[in-house]
């Protein structure tokens, strides 16, 4: 009995440590892949070079068109999600009554779930089309479209997570401010925000995390362009836009033009980890504080 | 008065919130309601837009979706085990713990290059089903994990106590109290988590699921497509046609998707009721 029970212990324990394999996979593929390309590009090149033509007979590798791409797409992102997202937030945690909170999660949470190929056709056959009423230099594939529906994608994320800080923060600081008259808006932005600040941050680094790994929409909308500008109107791509592009292709595998998916995939995940511990070790930070 | 406007422009935003939505729905519906029946949803693959259906995609996705489930349940569920009732304490299940909040925020086309790197060209599994479920498996198994872990630390301390207090083991408590007890709020958490590996489509595209697949699988070690990729396929295209099919495709997942939601919402529902009871 007690051997039974040890054995479905360790057999538990086993499901669990799978995870850690994952990581440690996911690391080890990388590193191989990156590391034989390394071989062939020197990673100053990589790194620091303003050319990304992989496809092309006289092959540049550098990857900073793919990487300014990325980071245009995910500043209009987050241009869009963070001040409608800290409203919202706001407004659920401070505001709303529980009646209404009831009527808007589940759209927030429909919204979240809405597959993001979904997200591609509308900014590619809707936003992007409205948008050339107003702004008729805009190409039919940009950054602009993308990344507007972008940030509509991360506003859940950013408004769930910013609220549940909120909700975080001890009554009593909210009483001591009504009791030197403040107003609830008063309250809610000079008293509550800054108390929740780390939780708010975790939850907007979380969101650039998910921006920059967001693949489907700019993969449809941005177009396939590496082009090392901040103009939001031309056709641009993005690091995840360029893997999908090469895994559509039929680029044979352990070509150097393969490798290279492997390299800008290290490159996406060393930036968006790096966000994402950063993010935690807020949200703990903030707990520690409240808890 | 202030305060007013303060309120107004934050109520306005969540207002957007929903008009994007509402518009996105509108905009699917108007471009693709008309393409739908029931010959475009058992059609198959086809150059002129007018023949093409979804048949191979639509199965493509359920076969995936099988697989995905067959390993991430159970190992997600026992992880989830461990981690709330048996090493909440040591080092080894704090370190777990963190790695898998990372892993829940990296990007999923990184999963689909640790895919193609181990299941399709290391373990030799293909272009298949297998690999595209297995992929997915390892992408949904942080959710399922998270949520189930929520779903124990829900079922009241009590109930362990008076299994134990009868002489029960941990593991005839965990068996026959606790998983019983929290099983709707499982379900509700496996059922969301896979709605999201339906959606998926980048780590797929990354592993080589094929877009141009004439015909259904009919085995695990099949080439496929799913949905997604269907959809992403004929977006891509220029012609008008193919896009009201991409639109027309983009309903079926969405009401595929709405289905399990609203299922997941049913157990939530009656879960809590018997919560308060």
């Amino acid at each position: 009995m007690r051997k039974l029970e040890a054995a479905i212990e360790w057999a538990l324990f086993l499901c669990a440590l799978l995870s850690i394999g994952t990581t440690a996979g996911i690391i080890a593929v990388l590193a191989v892949e990156t590391f034989n390309f390394l071989r062939e590009v020197p990673i100053t090149d990589f790194l620091f070079g303003t050319e990304w033509t992989p496809l092309f007979a006289t092959p540049r590798f550098g990857v900073l068109p793919l990487v300014i791409g990325t980071l245009l797409v995910s500043s209009i992102a987050m241009i869009v999600a963070l001040p409608m997202g800290l409203l919202s937030a706001i407004y659920l945690s401070e505001y709303a009554v529980p009646r209404t909170r009831r009527a808007i999660k589940p759209v927030l949470e429909v919204l979240a779930g809405v597959p993001t190929v979904v997200y591609g056709y509308f900014a590619l056959l809707f936003v992007t089309p409205l948008l050339q009423r107003f702004i008729p230099d805009l190409a039919g594939f940009n950054a602009l479209g993308p990344g507007i529906v972008m940030g509509i994608m991360i506003l859940p994320l950013v408004s769930s997570l910013s609220e549940d800080a909120m909700q975080g923060v001890p009554r009593g600081l909210r009483e001591g401010s009504y009791a030197l008259g403040a107003t609830k808006m008063q309250t809610s932005l000079k008293v509550v925000v800054p108390a929740a600040f780390s939780g708010i941050t975790a939850a907007f680094i979380l969101a650039v995390s998910r921006a920059i790994g967001e693949t489907m929409i700019v993969a449809i909308a941005a177009g396939q362009q590496p082009r090392l500008t901040l103009s939001p109107l031309v056709p641009i791509e993005t690091m995840t836009a360029y893997i999908v592009q090469v895994s559509m292709g039929d680029t044979p595998q352990g070509t150097l033009e393969y490798r290279t998916i492997f390299a800008v995939g290290t490159l996406l995940f060393l930036g968006t980890f790096v966000l994402n511990l950063v993010s935690a070790w807020l949200r703990e930070r903030y707990r520690e504080e409240y808890g | 008065m202030k305060d007013l406007l303060f309120r107004v422009i934050a109520l306005a935003v969540l207002c957007l919130a929903l008009v994007a939505l509402a518009a996105l729905i509108w905009d699917v519906l108007y471009d693709g309601a008309g393409r739908l029946s029931w010959e475009f949803i058992r059609g198959y693959p086809s150059r002129r837009a007018a023949n093409a259906g979804i048949w191979h995609a639509l199965t493509g996705s359920v076969f995936v979706i099988l697989v995905t489930a067959a390993l991430a349940v159970p190992v997600g569920v026992a992880a989830a085990i461990y981690l709330e009732e048996y090493g909440t304490r040591s080092v080894m299940a704090r370190l777990i713990e963190i790695n898998i909040t990372n892993l829940a925020a990296v990007p999923s086309i990184i999963y689909g290059l640790l895919g193609l790197g181990l299941f399709v060209r290391t373990l030799g599994l293909g272009r298949s089903v297998m690999a595209g479920g297995a992929t997915l498996a390892l992408l949904v198994l942080p959710v399922v994990i998270l949520s189930t872990r929520e779903a124990l630390r829900a079922v009241p301390k009590s109930l362990r106590e008076g299994s134990y207090a009868l002489g029960a083991t941990k593991w005839q408590t965990i068996w026959f109290q606790v998983l019983p007890v929290a099983m709707p709020g499982i379900l509700t958490g496996l059922i969301l988590a896979l709605s999201r590996a339906i959606g998926e489509t980048a780590p797929l595209i990354t592993i080589g699921a094929v877009t141009f697949v004439t015909f259904a699988p009919d085995s695990v070690w099949s080439t496929f497509t799913v949905l997604p990729i269907q959809i992403f396929n004929w977006v891509s295209r220029p012609q008008v046609e193919f896009q009201a099919n991409a639109a027309a495709a983009i309903i079926v997942l969405l009401v595929l998707l709405l289905t399990l939601n609203a299922g997941a919402i049913w157990l939530r529902d009656r879960f809590q009721k018997k919560g308060q009871a």
